[in-house]
């Protein structure tokens, strides 16, 4: 029987002489290369890479890739992360020549379709979010809000000269980046607690409203997968104070084509179109990160966006005097942009509303399956992900969220997020996505109920189907071994 | 109604065990005065077969490096993908898994990760590498943060102008918010005086930023201008080509504390500027304040190697509004691209793509010199990008050398408005003679008929 197992590392399996790429010889007139770079730049031998044949090359990482757990072999229900299906027809487009060999610096005349698409895509994002401008510089979710605390902060600049806000406030739920990102563009940040529901503590937003405070950042659905309907009003005492409300985009996916964050008051967001919009994860990237704004905040979004000419043709805006600048070199993340595009244009305006009612009916319906044995804090109701805790399984049996989540792998599920968010003791996060189907989450819910039963003592030791058992994380940290040495 | 699994009979099941009549009724906690009352105003559904009908109409509209013959650098380069990495890295097992957060079920993209750190610290001789940044601008930009949280010192940052622009630009953007001033030494005859960079570096500077090869391709005095970081304790950052690493010195060489690169040119292809890949090494000292994803190695349970995400309390999601970087993933997708296009290559095909990328750049060279209308603008080595200055209207030349059939350079004057007559061209390995005297010839062309 085949079992899979770990590799040697590249560098075990060269061997002196081996190659696979070999480079045509020169075709220009030789000259030596000392006459054309001095020696004193030159590396006086080739630089100490592995040698390896082409099917040492290709073995080595096909046998790797086995190793990994993925959407296309495995229900991957990583809350807040919607880790829904890839469309293929998306990789093949993005393929084609006509996106992968176009340089940044071309000039915009042969660019037309590419812009085009681009151009699309901004307008499509800004009719989902109902803002009025989108920018599709930022690099990465993390970097769309940190962008957008720039806009925030270039907004109030201008608007009150002379004077500075000085804080972000955040819910004890969010999403770490946030406060990183609000550290970063030089805000204070402030902690709003969620009431026992799991939504925003309004008294205690509203006692921490005040004339320092530029922006609250709020995710809406939350991290426990609840809406907050109470948005419209915390909109409405922040814009009485002249302050902003920001949204971060992550759970998107619940709500597409059913309510706009524009429409309840939202001022600025930033999209993750690598969960929402079909982007494959890339075993950590890359993803992107466009905001949308309203349009009192347009002039600051950060700089190039596609604008379009009276004669139809499309051309790269640099010329924005207020822009925050650059937050990235060139226009973006234009690969991960484009199968957005594609998957928008599958979509069409019901399927992006369809892809919304059935993130929420899988979610709801794999609630109810599991809801008896795992207890879920916030409701019995949830929008496209739900937070379900391991309390009393821990408190009862011993058996822990992290037991929990590697014992799924041996049932051939990847874990949900365990242990956030930080409000619900002993989480797991379980986010299906609208790809998943019924049987799928039947399955699931059917292995979830299993282990519960399990020995709690054989439970410590899962996952044990994996090439390898639980790993020593404290002595990675301690002794870090950060790359491999002869 | 693509990608969904469920039918009208499940959809009808489901909500019966839910207890509810409609899909409507899922969102009743979102209140009725928000929701949308319309569809959203997109454009209409499309199958597969008019989605890759009408999007490849649309790619087919763009004149790229696939019909032009590209000279286009400045930070995005054309260079050979061995068909190995597009192949291997197009395997679903990589492409739709995520970060590693289960290492169990994700020792594929750990181990990947792992090598491609080791083969960075090998081309860079820096001791770690995390596991990339988004690009090599914003690799600049957390090197600096990295140096500030290290030194702890607040004087100005200083950066060569002869660093690529738009790098510089994310710098000042990121900046602006915190207390450092960003200080740039101007970029005269292509590269920047030594001395007038020293002046500007102060005992309270905590890093420096300096290009080799630079914005220009030109191979400056790199060794004066590190020790010129050094005289003050500062921490010097350098942006490098890694393609040059298969020819010129490694980065410990000369001193560098802190190597960043575009990792581009490894084996992922333009794409418009992106996704692209943040090279990130550093000396040992530097570590604790390393921003991203590092995989580090360890055991399990029956002492068997394997690897695992490490020192995490670095990171946001542990530090929140501590951490110094809010960065809280990879570019795993083209690290993993990267590391097979290294190991493809292996030295002696890195150490061919730069030699031959060096002698087809000075050969063109020579052959625009001899043009008349054009004429090198800076002295002095370089790697596989130069300057031309141009006699006429350069946008005007290069429109007709477009319709020739060439992306002949990127103009500089949008970036540096002295050299506003002043074109950059790049010259990678898979030019070939016949290209390089074609270029000349659309030049020679364009020149005389304007």
């Amino acid at each position: 029987m085949y079992k899979l197992d770990l590799q040697p590392l590249l560098f075990e399996s060269s061997r002196p002489g081996r190659f696979t790429a070999v480079l045509p010889t020169s075709d220009v007139p030789a000259a030596s290369l000392d006459d054309l770079i001095p020696p004193a730049h030159l590396q006086k031998s080739a630089p100490p890479l592995p040698e390896l044949s082409e099917l040492d090359v290709v073995r080595h990482y096909t046998n790797l890739s086995a190793l990994n757990m993925s959407i296309d072999g495995n229900f991957y229900p990583l809350g807040s992360c919607t880790m829904k299906y890839n469309p293929k027809r998306n990789e093949r487009l993005a393929g084609l020549p006509g996106l992968g060999a176009q340089h940044p610096y071309q000039d915009d005349s042969t660019l037309q379709g590419l812009l085009a698409i681009l151009y699309g895509l901004q307008d499509d994002l800004a009719e989902v979010a109902g803002l009025d401008a989108v920018s599709l510089q930022p690099a990465a979710g993390a970097q769309g809000e940190l962008a957008a605390l720039f806009v925030a902060a270039a907004y109030f600049r201008d608007q009150e000269p002379g004077r500075k806000r000085t804080q972000v406030l955040i819910p004890d739920s969010a999403h770490g980046t946030n406060p990183a990102s609000a550290h970063l563009a030089g805000f204070e940040t402030v902690t709003v607690k969620s009431d026992g529901r799991g939504l925003v503590d309004l008294e205690d937003f509203k006692s921490k409203l005040s004339d320092d405070v530029a922006v609250f950042m709020i995710t809406n659905p939350n991290t426990v997968g609840l809406f907050d309907p109470q948005i419209g009003e915390i909109a409405k005492l922040l814009h009485e104070r002249g302050a902003l409300l920001y949204l971060d985009g992550a759970n998107m996916n619940a709500i597409l084509g059913v309510v706009r964050p524009g429409d309840m008051g939202v001022d600025l967001m930033h999209y993750n179109p690598h969960k929402t919009f079909s982007g494959p994860h890339g075993g950590g990237g890359p993803g992107a990160g466009p905001i949308a704004v309203r349009s009192k905040l347009a002039p600051y979004l950060p700089a190039p966006i596609v604008g379009r000419k009276d004669d139809g043709t499309y051309f790269l805006d640099e010329d924005r005097p207020k822009s925050i600048g650059r937050v990235r070199a060139f226009f973006g993340n234009t690969g991960v942009l484009f199968r957005a595009y594609c998957y928008i244009r599958s979509q069409g305006p019901d399927g992006l509303k369809r892809v919304a009612q059935h993130a929420v009916l899988n979610a709801n319906y794999l609630l109810g399956l599991v809801r008896d044995v795992y207890p879920v804090p916030c409701g019995t109701r949830c929008m496209h992900e739900f937070v379900a805790s391991c309390r009393s399984l821990a408190k009862d049996r011993g058996i822990r969220a992290m037991d929990v989540g590697k014992r799924l792998i041996d049932y051939n599920f990847h874990a949900p997020t365990v242990y956030f968010p930080l409000i619900v003791s002993e989480a797991l996060m379980i986010e299906p996505t609208e790809t998943e189907s019924r049987d799928t989450l039947e399955a699931f819910a059917a292995a979830l109920k299993a282990i519960a039963l399990e020995d709690p003592e054989s439970l410590h030791d899962a996952p044990v189907s994996t090439p390898v058992s639980r790993l020593d994380e404290v002595k990675a940290a301690k002794t870090p071994v950060l790359r491999w040495t002869p | 109604m693509a990608y969904i699994a469920n039918t009208p009979e499940d959809v009808r099941v489901m909500l019966d065990a839910i207890g509810l009549d409609s899909l409507d009724e899922l969102f009743d906690m979102v209140p009725a005065e928000y929701r949308l009352k319309r569809p959203l105003c997109i454009p209409p559904a499309l199958t597969e077969l008019e989605l890759t009908r009408e999007v490849g109409a649309l790619l087919g509209r763009n004149q790229g490096a696939d019909r032009r013959v590209c000279f286009l650098g400045a930070g995005s380069y054309d260079h050979f993908i061995p068909a190995v990495v597009d192949n291997l890295s197009s395997r679903g097992e990589f492409y739709t898994a995520y970060t590693p957060y289960q290492p169990e079920a994700s020792q594929g993209t750990l181990q990947a990760t792992f090598e491609y750190q080791t083969l960075i610290t090998q081309l860079t001789g820096m001791d770690v590498s995390n596991a990339s940044l988004y690009d090599g601008g914003s690799a600049v930009t957390e090197a600096v943060m990295m140096a500030l949280a290290t030194n702890r010192r607040t004087g100005p940052v200083v950066v060569a102008g002869s660093v690529h622009p738009e790098y510089r630009r994310i710098l000042q953007t990121y900046l602006e918010h915190l207390d450092p001033q960003v200080v740039t030494v101007p970029a005269v005859g292509g590269g920047v005086d030594p001395r007038a960079f020293a002046a500007a570096i102060t005992p309270e500077t905590a890093a420096v930023v300096i290009q080799y090869p630079n914005f220009f391709g030109r191979l400056e005095d790199v060794e004066a201008l590190v020790e010129a970081a050094h005289a003050h304790g500062a921490t010097a950052i350098v942006s490098v080509d890694p393609i040059s690493l298969g020819l010129l010195r490694r980065p410990d060489a000369y001193g560098a504390d802190v190597v960043v690169a575009e990792g581009q040119g490894l084996g992922n292809p333009m794409t418009f500027g992106g996704p692209y890949l943040g090279i990130l090494a550093c000396k040992q000292e530097y570590l604790r304040k390393l921003p991203g994803r590092i995989v580090g190695q360890t055991t399990d349970r029956n002492g068997k190697r394997c690897w695992v995400l490490t020192l995490q309390t670095r990171e946001q999601h542990i530090r929140r509004e501590k951490a110094t970087s809010n960065i809280c993933t990879n570019q795993g997708l083209l690290a993993l691209r990267s590391s097979i296009y290294l190991a493809a290559m292996g030295p002696r095909g890195l150490r061919d793509a730069a030699e031959l990328s060096t002698r087809k750049a000075h050969y063109a060279a020579e052959a625009l010199a001899k043009v008349d209308g054009l004429s090198l603008a800076f002295p002095g080595p370089f790697f596989k990008e130069f300057v031309v200055r141009c006699s006429k209207d350069p946008e005007a030349v290069l429109r007709k050398v477009g319709e020739a059939g060439y992306h002949g350079g990127v103009r500089l004057g949008r970036w540096y408005p002295d050299l506003a007559d002043h074109i950059l061209v790049a010259v990678t390995e898979k030019r070939t003679k016949d290209e390089i005297d074609g270029l000349a010839e659309a030049y020679r062309n364009a020149l005389s008929s304007l």
